[in-house]
């Protein structure tokens, strides 16, 4: 029975309707941009991890390393081009 | 008549006119040929439906050489206006529309697709694989950069050329002050030819992970490989910057969105930092596989293997990650603070230190080798000094606070195509030289290819050496013209010498072609130059399937081994073989979206959905279709190898 019942996609979907929930709140409920922004960010990416782990398999295959490697290099090459963009064009700007 | 105004060009001269004769001409003798010599089929059928990988990369070789040409004839028209103080031969705003067209053009559709002729033709043969991952893709790929290319090229006589250079920096190329449609043009026909690069990217990191030889390990596979293998890293991780930020410019040229605006919470020089997200991993996307062409040359012509293997991979793994960390190198002048420059400054600096390495690599690969001076090997060891200068000049450009004196100077222009025809063009040019008898059976003139050598060489020189001197002392680029008194005149003189010299050149290099299509003997057998790597374990031409048995790898260089300490590369017996099936729909629906390219350009948006809807049946039509691909039985295989004089079993 254990095996057949396919327990982890079934957590995997309640807890991506929960964070969904939690998104929505910014929605209905009256609250600062900063608070708002800050649930967004974490719900998109712990959503996001759910969804590889859980439905992509990211794990699953004998390819995973390989996997998370380019998903950490993709990672690290976004927060590079982010914050850079940032420190050029905001922080460091002059005029 | 009033609907057709819009398609009329807004600075009509002379030369348009005739071109566009010269364009009417063209195509109706192209169509009189194929129709006289009842080619239509044989185009069809062997040329625009086809998968093969060798067909393709064929293909972007003709397609980069014509745009090769199309680019040397604007550069040739530029430093023909200024060769002389006040010169009238352009006037500003033509000046204006040749050097953006000649930076767009050599960069996105001769550069590129130049590379992309060489990982198609040599990655799976040097994996000893029989075509890429996904060979429909590749077709796809191929026309949408084709397309892309075509609805560029037609800027100038419909509608008007882009004329906000190359950059293409807002404010400038928003609809205030380009209000032509030129620089849609510039935003779509990139976008289009984008998407096809985006995907040549993918198919080659699946090909290269998935489909390599037996026993090729990764640290078994041939520079040339590695190289197209980092390249398409970089592509996957550059292009998209590209695309969102030419999809940002399309809409505020077309939809009056604001987000290279200066006005309502718009910000103008974000498209500066987002072309440069993109632009320097660009440049390196085209050095690498060049940095890999040489080094499959220079070790066959030295006799030797690879100096530096392991230092050679992991430089260029290095040199793909820190591609991504210097892009404000290119806009030190736009305003951040002395701090934010510093850093960028140092990262600049830092990524000439694989470049270094490499080139000692390279130069210790020659030490102690026997070298033939072939054309290949000619362009190899000019490169290495020629590319070490525009290296300097690089970390001269790099120091942040001395680039306030030369940035936007012909200093500039002078470093970027000291690295560019030293290393990219030379490359590609020796490269031609070294696959031709693997692509079409024969081997090119050596006597001519040395003149074309030396004219491009003593040409580039003479173009490009005098500006950094004009540039330091105060010559801006992308000027129409300059006056007497700068004293300017005598080295753009000179500059525009070595412009003719190196028109003269192409002419040569064409006329090798025209010759040894005449006169070079066939069957030069699979190995003319006694190479090491496995696509020249194969037959010239190459046959559909490539190897009749796949190769199993023992080593770095299978194909030496196997010729000089008689290790066995083709073991077994042959086997049906497995090809995918030709399709027309890549090239229609890349003709799609050159119709719809077309109807952004100029607003008409009944056009734009109607092929918008033609270009999701063509994908619908894809995910349904059921096809299995074809099998080659083994009589088909013995009979082919003993045709080409089958040099196993
Ligand atoms: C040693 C390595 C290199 C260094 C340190 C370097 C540094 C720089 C810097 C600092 C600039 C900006 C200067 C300015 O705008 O004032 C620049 C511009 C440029 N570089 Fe390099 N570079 C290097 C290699 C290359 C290579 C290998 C290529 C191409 C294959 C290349 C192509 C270009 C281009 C196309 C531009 C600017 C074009 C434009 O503004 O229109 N560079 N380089
Ligand atoms: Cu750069």
């Amino acid at each position: 029975m254990r095996e057949l019942f396919p327990a982890k996609q079934v957590w995997g979907f309640v807890l991506s309707l929960a964070l969904t929930a939690a998104a929505l709140l910014v929605y209905f409920f009256n609250m600062s941009r900063a608070t708002g922004m800050t649930i967004f960010i974490v719900t998109a990416f712990i959503q996001a991890f759910v969804q590889l782990v859980v439905f992509m398999h990211a794990r699953e295959t004998d390819d995973s390393k390989s996997i998370f490697a380019t998903l950490y290099y993709a990672i690290f090459i976004a927060l590079i081009t982010v914050f850079g963009t940032l420190l050029c064009m905001i922080w460091g700007w002059k005029y | 008549m009033g609907y057709f105004a819009k398609f009329a060009v807004p600075h009509p001269s002379p030369a348009i006119y005739a071109s566009m004769i010269a364009i009417v001409v063209t195509v109706f003798l192209i169509i009189f040929g194929l129709t006289y010599f009842k080619k239509w089929i044989y185009l069809w059928s062997e040329w625009i439906t086809t998968v093969d990988h060798k067909k393709i990369g064929t293909m972007y070789l003709i397609a980069a050489l014509l745009m090769l040409f199309r680019g040397g004839v604007d550069a040739l028209m530029m430093r023909a206006q200024t060769a002389v103080p006040d010169n009238k031969l352009l006037d500003s705003q033509h000046y204006n529309e040749v050097f953006s067209a000649h930076g767009v053009i050599m960069i996105i559709f001769m550069a590129m697709p130049y590379i992309m002729a060489f990982m198609n033709i040599v990655v799976p043969l040097q994996i000893g694989a029989r075509d890429v991952a996904f060979p429909r893709l590749n077709a796809v790929s191929f026309w949408l950069f084709f397309m892309g290319a075509m609805l560029f090229n037609i800027s100038f006589v419909i509608g008007g050329s882009p004329d906000a250079g190359w950059t293409s920096y807002f404010p400038l190329a928003d609809n205030e002050f380009s209000p032509s449609v030129g620089t849609n043009y510039y935003m779509i026909a990139i976008q289009i030819a984008g998407i096809g690069t985006l995907m040549t990217g993918i198919n080659f990191i699946t090909t290269i992970l998935r489909m390599r030889a037996p026993g090729m390990t990764l640290m078994r596979m041939p520079m040339f490989t590695w190289s197209a293998f980092v390249t398409s890293i970089i592509i996957i991780f550059a292009f998209p910057v590209l695309t969102i930020a030419l999809l940002m410019g399309t809409m505020d040229r077309l939809f009056e969105t604001k987000f290279f605006a200066m006005t309502d919470g718009g910000m103008d020089m974000l498209w500066a930092n987002l072309f440069w997200v993109w632009g320097h991993p660009e440049v390196y996307i085209l050095i690498l596989p060049a940095f890999g062409i040489f080094s499959e040359i220079i070790p066959t012509f030295s006799r030797r293997n690879i100096y530096g293997y392991k230092s050679m991979v992991i430089s260029m793994v290095v040199i793909s990650l820190y591609s991504f960390f210097v892009w404000t190198h290119h806009f030190f002048t736009m305003g951040q603070t002395a701090y934010v420059n510093s850093i960028f400054s140092i990262t600049t600096m830092v990524i000439a230190v694989p470049t270094g390495i490499k080139i000692f690599n390279w130069l210790l690969t020659m030490w102690k080798g026997r070298i033939r001076f072939t054309v290949p090997m000619l362009y190899s060891i000019a490169f290495i000094p020629l590319f070490t200068i525009g290296g300097v000049t690089g970390v001269m450009l790099a120091m942040s606070a001395a680039d306030y004196q030369y940035h936007n100077t012909m200093f500039l222009v002078a470093h970027f195509h000291n690295v560019i025809i030293p290393g990219v063009a030379f490359a590609v040019l020796a490269g031609s030289t070294y696959y031709w008898p693997k692509i079409f059976g024969f081997m090119l003139n050596e006597r001519i290819g040395k003149w074309a050598f030396w004219f491009l060489t003593i040409g580039f020189s003479l173009a490009f050496f005098p500006m950094y001197i004009t540039g330091l002392d105060g010559q801006a680029r992308r000027m129409y013209t300059y006056s007497e008194a700068s004293g300017y005149g005598l080295l753009n003189f000179v500059s525009f010498i070595g412009a003719a010299f190196m028109a003269i050149s192409f002419v040569l290099i064409v006329y090798t072609i025209y010759y040894s299509i005449r006169h070079s003997p066939r069957h030069v057998g699979g190995d003319p130059w006694d190479a090491r790597s496995l696509e020249w374990a194969t037959h010239n031409p190459v046959p559909e399937y490539n190897f009749a048995i796949i190769p199993q790898v023992d080593s770095r260089e299978p194909f030496w081994d196997a010729k000089y300490k008689r290790y066995e590369l083709f073991k077994g017996d042959y086997k049906k073989i497995h090809m995918p099936n030709n399709s027309g729909v890549p090239f229609i629906m890349s003709a799609l979206f050159f119709v719809f390219g077309f109807a952004l350009v100029f607003s008409m948006w009944i056009l734009a959905v109607i092929s918008l809807i033609g270009i999701f049946i063509c994908m619908a039509h894809r995910s349904f279709e059921i096809d299995h691909g074809h099998y080659i039985s083994v009589e088909e295989i013995k009979e082919t190898e003993v045709k080409m004089g089958g040099n196993h079993k």
